[in-house]
């Protein structure tokens, strides 16, 4: 893989990016409560790092999306296992899984933290349901699409249960099980941010509140939403690395 | 292939890895006493095997009071058309079903699951595509419980028998067809089966790799020891390899007869050029066909013809494939 075709694309992108918010501040002549210009957002980005603000609301953030995406997706793995082998589980479970999906996290987070309250909890909670749904179908159609010529060979060499899972069934579904972890990694962010709206007193979702409603700090607000978006593309990029590593030297082209 | 490993000894003479070593007998010579004594050892033996299965709705027999026994340390061969139900014979053999009625018995103990004495090759190679060559053969050790140490050293021995030593760290998508189904072989190897039972292992090679891999077969065999039991459609392959070969009947599968194969051993690829090779084959040929006049015309017509040629000395080019009457 050539570093230089990788690379330079992604920073001419990211400039042409920038260029292109600055003119639309320029040309609009937009105030900074409408659309702050790039350099105040990055001096506000750094300051506030600086001064401990980010960190003290990102790693809040960072936790809840770590933990509930370690939750949501550990349950998605086992029951889409489940939904993959039993007939019986999927027509009983999948309805209640589709109807999860289908309504809001917006309308499900206050009635959440009404339930839990306003700590981790919740957001974890929130976290592991909207990561939930995409890891699930993708475990499922995984585990069904395995080859049955390969589970032969393992009943011909008599493997027992378990390590038809984890010898057969749980590698040759991992692309897709990896591919369902790749769009749950950054649903994830959103469940954090929708969790803490909800009711928080950290958390970056809560910073960007914060920003707007109290203290029409307005570059910290854009400062903000730049840090949510880029730990949603670091956390995809983590799973692509993950993916490259377990299925990247076996799998041709 | 080397025949460095022809005593049995593995390759690097270490005592503990005498790898390809599966019972106490070595493999055979053919000389007569020894075909005969062989002979009284069945390593499979099938008594009224039968077995069905419900497709759409409907039982489908597809094997029908299958009896035959394969004796110990030869090669014996299965053709059939399409449907006769060779492919289920081999996983009633394997352990991976189970007869509806008769009985499948391994050196005299009846098969009840998926047996470890037996090595399978599928037609398709199934090595599982995140595994390296050596990781893919020493699986069936690894399923065993054997240390990661022990079971790379025999996978390795096995690599070499298939020739395949340099591919050890390739995965299978990096290996093309034929390595892959050498591969297969190793892995069906690795466990020290006593039977090898193959499942038409090389339908999906050109007809020269075919040859070749029919060759290092015997190569293998001949090192091994093993009882091999191979399914075929091929009648030419089936010749070739084995000292008997079972002939099918269109589903539901019956035995139409065995014929057995008077080539001596080692067989080289002229062997495919004699009248022996030819005559078996157009044996084969007619119980295939099924009717009772190409068989007894078969047998009227073909054994002088070819005698005189073969005492002439003249390799005796058939065509067996032409139908049973064309030695006339």
């Amino acid at each position: 893989m050539n570093w230089r075709s990788n690379v330079v694309p992604v920073v001419v992108a990211a400039v042409a990016f920038v260029l292109f918010w600055k003119a639309v501040v320029v040309i609009g002549n937009l105030p900074v409560f409408i659309l702050p210009a790039p350099e105040l957002v990055a001096q506000r980005f750094v300051t506030a790092w600086v001064d401990g603000t980010m960190w003290r609301h990102a790693s809040v953030t960072l936790l809840e999306i770590t933990l509930g995406f370690l939750v949501g997706a550990g349950l998605a793995v086992a029951i889409g296992y489940l939904l993959a082998r039993s007939r019986l589980a999927e027509r009983l479970l999948s309805p209640y899984i589709v109807a999860s999906q289908a309504t809001p996290v917006l309308v499900l987070a206050p009635v959440l933290a009404l339930w839990l309250g306003t700590g981790l909890l919740p957001k974890i909670v929130i976290c592991a349901l909207i990561v939930f749904f995409p890891i699930v179908i993708a475990t499922m159609v995984g585990i069904r699409s395995v080859d049955v010529r390969l589970l032969e060979l393992g009943r011909s060499l008599r493997a027992t249960p378990r390590q038809m899972f984890t010898q057969l069934e749980l590698p040759a579904a991992l692309p897709q099980i990896l591919g369902g972890m790749r769009v749950g990694a950054t649903l994830a962010v959103i469940g954090a941010i929708v969790g803490e709206w909800a009711g928080a007193d950290r958390g970056l979702g809560v910073l960007i509140n914060l920003a707007r409603g109290s203290l029409f700090d307005f570059p910290l607000m854009f400062a903000t939403l730049a840090m949510i978006a880029l730990i949603g593309v670091v956390l995809y990029l983590l799973v692509t690395i993950v993916e490259r590593i377990l299925v990247g030297s076996w799998r041709s082209s | 292939m080397s025949s460095q490993a022809a005593d049995g000894h593995s390759p690097d003479g270490r005592r503990e890895a005498r790898p390809f070593q599966t019972d106490s007998v070595r493999a055979p010579d053919c000389s007569r006493e020894d075909e005969l004594t062989v002979q009284a050892t069945a390593a499979i033996s099938l008594e009224h095997v039968s077995r069905r299965f419900v497709i759409d709705g409907r039982p489908v027999t597809v094997l029908d009071d299958v009896s035959f026994a394969v004796p110990a340390h030869g090669v014996t061969a299965v053709v059939g058309p399409n449907g006769s139900g060779k492919s289920t014979l081999l996983r009633l053999i394997s352990g991976l079903l189970l007869p509806d009625s008769g009985t499948i018995a391994i050196h005299g103990a009846q098969v009840a699951q998926a047996d470890a004495r037996v090595g399978l090759v599928f037609q398709e190679p199934r090595l599982l595509p995140w595994r390296t060559a050596i990781d893919n053969v020493a699986f069936p050790l690894e399923l065993a419980g054997v240390g990661r140490e022990q079971r790379h050293e025999k996978a390795r021995a096995l690599l070499e028998l298939v020739g395949l030593t340099t591919f050890a760290r390739a995965y299978p998508h990096q290996l093309s067809g034929g390595m892959r189904q050498r591969a297969a072989i190793a892995r069906a190897l690795v466990r020290d089966p006593q039977i090898l039972l193959l499942d038409e292992p090389f339908s999906a090679l050109d007809a020269l790799m075919r040859e070749r891999f029919n060759e290092e077969l015997l190569e293998v065999w001949q090192r091994t020891g093993t009882t091999i039991l191979i399914v075929t459609h091929s009648i030419a392959e089936a010749v070739f390899l084995a000292d008997d070969v079972v002939v099918l009947t269109a589903r539901p599968g019956q035995v139409a007869a065995r014929v057995h194969v008077p080539l001596g051993r080692p067989r080289l690829p002229d062997a495919l050029d004699s009248a022996t090779f030819s005559r078996a084959a157009a044996s084969i040929r007619a119980h295939l066909s099924g009717s009772p006049a190409d068989i007894a015309a078969h047998e009227a017509a073909a054994a002088p013809v070819s005698d005189v040629l073969e005492r002439a000395g003249a390799a005796a080019f058939f065509d067996p494939f032409s139908g049973g009457g064309a030695n006339r």
